[in-house]
């Protein structure tokens, strides 16, 4: 782990330089003991791909002490190389998606680039199980992680402003669900019905980081039915 | 029992100090661009520190009250009046029903805040009601304010009509060249010695494109070794003031509407003492970056806390 100074109340730890479960399993234990170890004088984290981001009340503690904290706390974990499951404690959700062209405007362009036909693509985006690397972006955007590298696909070089919610994206080796209508340049192959993002419900999303995720391709008929709308795509 | 807004003005949003601890579902923090403002604003009527207040950006706000109260305005220097007398901001007012409060447009300071006795009362979502347009969050739905919106506050009765102003010297000054002092941090080593050099002893210009999510500068070009790294970087938390440079160079003030995730580097964070001069000031202002370090400005923080709750307010 390397720790680096992010701003005046804020320590960044790096725990790797790479997308990998471990990595990512390694950020969400160490958040979950600096919570508990530090308490109130953090007043916020970020959770990301390999690190952590932590905010701390600079009137109430300095940095040498979090140093201190985080050494003690984290020290034991560092070295310790059973601890390192990926999956520990983290719970698999499965998303229904509705894939077609009509829902997945991005689906013929990926075809035409990889060479895959459309029906191959949407089996091999069903065919992993997603770990969530982040949230950010937007409320509720999750960062899955990783597709199959013969559908990984660049961003578009210009951008939708428009792109609906429930929109199903893929970005380089990252795939994603718009929580809600919003510009965007992920490349679209579908439409999930599921709420990511409710501020009246609680929890307010159906994944947290850390947290495993399987697409299931579903009908028309079943999308709207579980409440899918077709929005618009500009 | 409440404000009618008569006129939003350019851009004017409820906020209270901001919301905090979200950021793991993807939720920024909001809250006033000029913080010692807001707090001044609140403390002047005497009310909590996180009350609700107004944020006004520019000017050409109208404002209604439908209730007696005290109200307090701080912050920018557009002119102000109560029913077209002038009054002074830094200073609390009673008021009547029916009274009518107008702004005119700032010159050289453009955050104004209104805080009105005991702060707007508006339902909190996810513990704040400050307001970020683009999560349809915060505010009365998420959004700016708009004529005919309606505002809930309390009436106080006048029998106690002593009114308060902040000193000349506890107020801040929003004018001149502006000088940021830095953090150096997260990705500062990917910034070659040159780089460096030519981020702290060259004059930046404010462009036209700040937002609250951020301010975007114009100067010379500062380059990451990461510009060029195949694959780049992967995202990561971006904390308050942090200073991303895209690959055309040009920095970027990431303020309170930021996305909580990017994957840009950084070289640094604004200290948060000086973002209101920053975000007071209007496109074409002159800006320099000066180091200093965590523990001096944590000192400086300290100090700022001390001078704050120190400082005592004129009773006229």
């Amino acid at each position: 782990m390397r720790i680096e100074v992010a701003g005046e109340n804020s320590l960044i730890l790096y725990f790797g330089e790479t997308t990998a479960p471990e990595i990512s399993a390694k950020v969400q234990r160490a958040s979950k003991k600096l919570s508990a170890a530090l308490g109130d004088v953090i007043i916020d984290q970020v959770t990301s791909y390999a690190s952590l981001l932590l905010i701390f009340d600079p009137l109430a503690i300095d940095q040498y002490a979090v140093r201190k904290i985080i050494h003690k706390t984290l020290g034991a974990d560092e070295s310790s190389t059973n601890e390192n499951s990926a999956s520990e404690s983290s719970t698999l959700v499965e998303l229904p998606v509705y894939y077609s062209e009509e829902s997945g405007p991005e689906l013929s362009l990926i075809s035409k680039n990889s060479g895959l036909s459309i029906e191959e693509i949407i089996t091999l985006h069903q065919s992993l199980t997603y770990r969530v690397y982040a949230i950010g972006f937007a409320p509720g955007f999750a960062f899955l992680g990783q597709v199959d590298e013969r559908i990984a696909s660049p961003r578009l070089s210009t951008p939708r402003l428009k792109v609906p919610r429930g929109a199903v994206g893929i970005a380089d080796r990252q795939t994603a669900i718009y929580p809600d209508v919003s510009p965007g340049g992920w490349n679209l192959i579908g439409l999930c019905p599921t709420r990511m993002f409710d501020p009246n419900s609680t929890p307010h999303m159906p994944v947290s980081v850390g947290d495993e995720v399987r697409f299931k391709g579903i009908s028309k008929d079943e999308f709207l039915a579980l409440g899918g709308e077709i929005g618009d795509y500009q | 029992m409440s404000v009618k807004i008569i006129q939003p003005g350019i851009l004017s949003l409820v906020q209270d100090a901001g919301r905090f601890g979200k950021h793991s579902i993807g939720l920024t923090n909001g809250g006033p661009l000029d913080r010692l403002s807001f707090a001044w604003a609140n403390r002047l009527l005497d009310n909590d520190s996180n009350a609700c207040v107004i944020e006004a950006s520019i000017g050409g706000l109208v404002l209604e009250s439908q209730v007696d109260t005290q109200i307090a305005i701080t912050g920018g220097d557009a002119t102000l009046s109560i029913n077209q007398i002038p009054i002074n901001s830094w200073q609390s007012y009673s008021i009547k029903s029916g009274d009518k409060i107008s702004f005119g447009f700032a010159q050289n300071a453009t955050r104004h805040y209104i805080a009105v006795k005991g702060g707007f009362n508006l339902a909190p979502m996810f513990d704040s009601c400050a307001t970020v347009v683009r999560e349809k969050l915060g505010g009365l739905n998420g959004t700016a304010l708009q004529a005919g919106d309606i505002i809930p506050c309390a009436s106080f009765s006048l029998n106690d009509t002593s009114q308060h102003k902040v000193n000349l010297i506890d107020r801040p000054s929003y004018t001149g060249d502006i000088t940021l002092r830095v953090i150096l941090g997260y990705q500062q080593s990917t910034f070659s010695n040159l780089d460096k050099a030519r981020f702290f002893n060259n004059t930046f210009t404010l462009s036209d494109k700040c937002d609250r999510m951020g301010f975007r500068l114009s100067g010379p070009e500062i380059s990451s070794e990461l510009h060029t790294k195949q694959g780049g970087m992967l995202s990561e938390g971006i904390c308050y003031g942090a200073i991303q440079v895209p690959a055309d160079g040009q920095p970027i003030v990431l303020l309170n509407d930021r996305q909580t995730i990017g994957g840009y580097p950084k070289i640094g964070s604004v200290f948060s003492l000086d973002i209101p001069k920053l975000t007071q000031r209007l496109p074409g202002s002159t800006i320099h970056f000066e180091a200093i370090s965590m523990d001096e400005a944590q000192r400086q923080l300290h100090l700022a806390q001390y001078r704050y709750q120190h400082a005592q307010l004129h009773t006229i």
